[in-house]
């Protein structure tokens, strides 16, 4: 992995970004196996429907696990000091996220050099179900 | 009802988790991350590593991993049936690996509310401890609905 440089990066560049598969049944399952959480709401259709919702829907943090993968094909994980995401949408079954990110400030934080990053996970039509900010420390 | 804001400072029952190769593999194949020092264990020696790397969201997994994850909210009376997860984040001190054993050693550090009500903010840090060494910290803030 080619690390990025501090000096050559601008405010406004993008990080290298991605699109998942469509979120599936299996997906879900294989997030509920390795995240633990089990939660109904995101496997058993039958006890969503029984409240009243449609589907079941994503793990919110799944979103999150596909940004730390965006962060981590980037830089090696040692290098993140921080990384904070609000959830602001649901995702729904069949839906490819697009992962993006972009530096948005560069800083001095603890003695080291470091970018803030900007980073969002939405939908093929736009609609943001997660926006994060993250610290990444550069040489 | 609002949750009474003398909980404010409460500790959460602690807990220790010591994530293994097995689910990590498992996680890394639902995120769709390919690179081997996340689950493999051959891999992650080659590279140098004690163990399998412990990616950066995997710290809220092992904060739930227990009995009952939000028995802070049901101590404070919250339907667990009308709760969301409304932000998460972490602050990083040292990379953690398969077979390291954690301590989350956890407090209420606010409570809060918006629209009179209607949506009601708890807020908790946790830290993460490897043999007494600060690993890493938790914050997560969950809404529950009216």
């Amino acid at each position: 992995m080619t690390k990025p440089n501090y000096d050559a990066l601008n405010v406004g560049d993008a990080i290298p970004s991605f699109t998942t598969e469509p979120v599936s049944r299996l997906t879900l399952a294989l997030y509920a196996t390795g995240s633990g959480d089990h939660h109904p709401l995101h496997l058993d259709q039958d006890y969503v429907r029984s409240k009243g919702i449609p589907d079941v829907f994503a793990h919110g943090m799944l979103g999150m696990g596909y940004l730390g993968r965006l962060l981590t094909q980037w830089v090696p994980q040692a290098a993140i000091r921080s990384f904070g995401v609000r959830f602001t949408a649901i995702t729904q079954v069949g839906e490819r996220l697009v992962c993006t990110g972009k530096v948005v400030e560069k800083l001095e934080q603890a003695g080291e050099r470091c970018v803030r990053l900007e980073l969002t996970c939405a939908n093929e039509q736009g609609e943001a179900k997660h926006k994060a900010d993250a610290v990444v420390a550069l040489a | 009802m609002l949750i009474d804001k003398k909980h404010i400072g409460m500790k959460v029952p602690p807990h220790s988790v010591t994530p293994t190769a097995w689910q990590l593999k498992w996680f890394a194949k639902a995120t769709g991350e390919t690179n081997p020092i996340y689950f493999d264990e051959a891999a992650a020696a080659q590279a140098g590593l004690p163990g399998v790397l412990v990616p950066p969201t995997f710290f809220f997994c092992m904060d739930m991993d227990k009995d009952h994850p939000f028995d802070y909210l049901e101590t404070m009376g919250c339907d667990l049936g009308k709760m969301l997860h409304g932000e998460q984040s972490f602050v990083y001190h040292k990379p953690v690996h398969s077979g390291e054993k954690l301590d989350f050693d956890g407090v209420i550090t606010d409570i809060y509310d918006k629209k009179n009500g209607a949506l009601q903010f708890v807020v908790k840090d946790v830290k993460v401890l490897r043999q007494g060494e600060l690993v890493c910290d938790v914050h997560s803030v969950m809404v529950i609905r009216a």
